[in-house]
C-alpha cells in the first residue's frame, strides 16, 4: 500500500495495529477467562488474577462422574450429526433442482421456499410444539431431529454453488446415457464438496448449541443435550460456578476447535449468504 | 431412482425422430414422456423431501399459529373456540403490552448497535496489517460458542460487587453496579452481550462487500485529495448499499424474533428484574410452556408475525428492494 511512503502514515499504522490487537484481545478476553475459571479452585474464581494459582482438574472429574455428562455429549453428537448429514443431503437434492432442472412454477417455488428463511423457530415454537405433539414425538430423538432438519438457508447456499456449474457438463452426461440422478451423485456432488463442507460445520455448529427446541421437545434427561444440560445445572448449582465453567469449557471445545479447523469454510458460507 | 435412470434413457429420444430404440417404443405413453416433462418430474422428486419437511414443520405451523389463536387450548389438548378472546385479551395484559416495548428497545438498540460494531470492525480489518487473520479470527470467536454458554459466562463476570467486570470497574475509581439486578441496567447489559456475540458476524458480511469495492475508486479519490471521511461517505457507503440492506432486514428480523435473544434471556435473566428483559418472544414462550396457555401464547405470536412482515415489505418498499437480488 502506498501508505508506507511517508513517515507520518508509518507511525498511524503502528497506532492502528496496536489498537486492531488490544480490541480483538479484550473481544476474545471472557472467553480466555471461562478457560481459566475452569481450572480454578472454587475460592478463587472471584480473585481477578487471570490465571489459577492453583490449577485443578477437579471441576472437570467432577463434571464427569457426577453427572451424565458423556451421556448428553453422545447425545448432542448423534443428533447434531443425523441432522447434518441429511440435512445436507436435502439441500443439495434440492439446491440441484433449483439451479439445473427446468420446470413450471420454479421460481415463484423457490421464492416460496425461500421467505420460509424469514420465520425463525421462535415464532412458531406454539404451533410447531402441538404438532409435533400430536405425531408423538415428544421425548424421543425423531422429535429433536426432524422438525429442526429442514431450512431455506441450506437450499439457497446449494442452489447458488450450482448455478456456479457450468451446465455444459450437465448436458454431456444427458448425451452419454446418464439419469439425473446419475449426475446429481456422481457429477454434482463430487463437485460441490467445499460448500458441502462449509454447510457440515455450520449445521453442526447450530444444532451443537441448539437451545430452545431440544428444551421444549425434552423431558426425559436422558434425552437431554448439552446446552440444556449446562443451563439447567446452572439452576441447581447456582454458586458452584467452577464446575459451571468447568462444563461450559466442555461444551465450547467442540465447536472453538471446528472453528480453529475449518475457519475458512465457515467464513465462506457466511459470505455467500451476504453476497446479494 | 431406477424411474428415474430409466426415464433419462427415454430422454435420449431426439424428440422429433421417432422409433429408433426398441425400449423405448415398448413403453407407453411414450409420447407424453417428454424430455421436458421427465426433467420436470425429476426436479420435483429431488425437491419433494425438502418441500414436504418444509410444509409440515414451517407452512403448517404458520397457518397454525394463525387460527389457534381462536381457540382456547387446555392442558389436554381439547379445543374451544372462542373467537376474539385471545386477542381482545392481547391488547388488556399490561405483561403483554411491556413485553412489546420492551421489544421495540430491544430492537431500536440492537440494529444500529450492530450495523456500526459491525461495519467499524470491518473497516478495521480490512487493513492489510500483521496477523491480521488472527484478530478477524479473535473478533468472530464469541460467535461460534453457543448462547447458554455465552450467558453463564456474563452472568458470572456481572455478577454483583465481586464479578470480574464490577472488580474492575472499581479499580479504575467506579462504582459497581448489579447489571442484571437492576431494572434499569438488565436489558443494558443483555444488548451489550448481544453485540459482543453477534458483531463478528456482521463483520464477516461487511468485510465482503468492502471487498467487493474497486480499489481504484480509492485511489482516484485520493488523487483528488479526498480525506478518508469524504471517501467513507461518498465511495463506501453508497457502494456498500445492498450489503447494508441485507445486515439491517437481516438483523432487523432476528430481533424482532428474538433469534439471538431467547437462550441468553432464559439462562442470564430469565426475563426478569422485574421483566425488564422480558421480550415479547420470551413472555409468549412463557405463557405457552409454563402456564399452558397455547391458544393465548399463539394469538400473540401471530402478531408478532404480522410486524415481521410489516417491517420486511416496508424494509423492502423503502429501499426498492434495495438492490437486494436472489438470483
Amino acid at each position: 500500500m502506498d501508505r508506507e511512503k511517508a513517515p507520518v502514515f508509518r507511525v498511524s499504522r503502528w497506532m492502528l495495529v496496536f489498537s486492531t490487537a488490544t480490541l480483538a484481545i479484550i473481544t476474545a478476553s471472557p472467553l480466555v477467562w471461562m478457560v481459566s475459571a475452569s481450572f480454578k479452585q472454587p475460592n478463587e474464581i472471584f480473585n481477578s488474577s487471570l490465571l489459577p494459582n492453583h490449577p485443578t482438574l477437579d471441576n472437570f472429574r467432577y463434571v464427569f462422574t457426577q453427572l451424565p455428562f458423556l451421556r448428553y455429549i453422545l447425545n448432542t453428537f448423534f443428533v447434531a450429526g443425523t441432522i447434518t448429514v441429511i440435512a445436507l443431503l436435502f439441500h443439495s437434492m434440492a439446491g440441484y433442482a433449483f439451479a439445473r432442472l427446468r420446470f413450471p412454477g420454479r421460481e415463484t417455488i423457490f421464492l416460496i421456499i425461500f421467505s420460509t428463511f424469514l420465520v425463525s423457530l421462535q415464532v412458531i415454537i406454539v404451533p410447531l410444539f402441538i404438532l409435533v405433539q400430536k405425531m408423538g414425538m415428544v421425548n424421543t430423538y425423531a422429535g429433536l431431529i426432524i422438525p429442526v432438519t429442514f431450512n431455506a438457508f441450506g437450499i439457497f447456499l446449494m442452489r447458488q454453488f450450482y448455478l456456479g456449474i457450468p451446465p455444459d457438463l450437465q448436458e454431456a452426461a444427458i448425451i452419454d446415457g446418464a439419469s439425473y440422478w446419475g449426475i446429481y451423485w456422481n457429477i454434482m456432488l463430487p463437485l460441490s464438496r467445499p460448500i458441502l463442507s462449509a454447510l457440515a460445520v455450520f449445521f453442526f455448529l447450530v444444532n451443537w448449541n441448539a437451545f430452545i427446541w431440544p428444551l421444549t421437545i425434552t423431558t426425559n434427561q436422558d434425552l437431554w443435550m448439552v446446552q440444556l444440560a449446562i443451563a439447567s445445572f446452572q439452576g441447581q448449582y447456582s454458586a458452584a460456578w467452577n464446575y459451571i465453567m468447568a462444563a461450559s469449557v466442555v461444551v465450547a471445545m467442540p465447536t472453538l476447535v471446528l472453528f480453529f479447523l475449518f475457519q475458512r469454510q465457515l467464513v465462506e458460507s457466511i459470505k455467500t449468504t451476504g453476497i446479494k | 431412482m431406477d424411474d428415474q435412470a430409466r426415464l433419462s434413457v427415454d430422454g435420449l429420444e431426439p424428440p422429433s425422430g421417432g422409433g429408433a430404440r426398441r425400449r423405448a417404443v415398448q413403453r407407453r405413453g411414450r409420447t407424453y414422456w417428454t424430455r421436458s416433462r421427465k426433467e420436470a418430474l425429476a426436479a420435483w422428486l429431488f425437491i419433494l423431501p425438502d418441500f414436504v419437511g418444509l410444509l409440515i414443520f414451517v407452512a403448517v405451523p404458520m397457518a397454525l399459529s394463525l387460527s389457534l389463536g381462536f381457540f382456547s387450548v387446555d392442558g389436554f389438548g381439547g379445543y374451544k373456540f372462542i373467537g376474539l378472546a385471545n386477542y381482545n385479551r392481547m391488547f388488556h395484559d399490561p405483561l403483554f403490552l411491556e413485553s412489546i416495548e420492551v421489544t421495540v428497545v430491544y430492537v431500536v438498540c440492537l440494529v444500529p448497535g450492530l450495523y456500526v460494531t459491525g461495519l467499524g470492525l470491518a473497516m478495521l480489518v480490512r487493513q492489510r496489517i500483521p496477523w491480521i487473520g488472527v484478530w478477524r479470527s479473535l473478533f468472530f470467536m464469541p460467535y461460534v460458542v453457543s448462547l447458554v454458554v455465552i450467558a453463564l459466562i456474563w452472568k458470572v463476570l456481572l455478577i454483583d460487587k465481586i464479578g470480574f467486570i464490577n472488580q474492575m470497574l472499581e479499580l479504575v475509581g467506579f462504582q459497581g453496579r448489579s447489571w442484571l439486578g437492576d431494572p434499569k441496567l438488565a436489558l443494558g447489559a443483555v444488548l451489550a452481550v448481544t453485540i459482543w456475540f453477534l458483531m463478528g458476524y456482521y463483520m464477516i458480511i461487511f468485510l465482503s462487500g468492502l471487498q467487493e469495492i474497486p480499489r481504484e475508486y480509492y485511489e482516484a479519490a485520493k488523487i483528488d485529495g479526498a480525506n478518508p471521511w469524504a471517501m467513507f461517505t461518498n465511495i463506501t457507503l453508497p457502494l456498500l448499499r445492498p450489503t447494508s440492506f441485507f445486515v439491517i432486514l437481516v438483523s432487523t428480523v432476528a430481533a424482532v424474533s428474538g433469534s439471538s435473544a431467547f437462550d441468553l434471556i432464559y439462562v442470564m435473566t430469565n426475563g426478569g428484574p422485574a421483566n425488564s428483559t422480558s421480550l415479547a418472544v420470551f413472555y409468549i414462550y412463557e405463557q405457552a410452556f409454563k402456564f399452558n396457555n397455547y391458544g393465548y401464547a399463539a394469538a400473540m405470536a401471530s402478531s408478532v408475525v404480522v410486524i415481521l412482515l410489516a417491517i420486511t415489505v416496508a424494509l423492502f418498499a423503502l429501499t426498492r428492494g434495495g438492490r437486494f437480488h436472489l438470483g
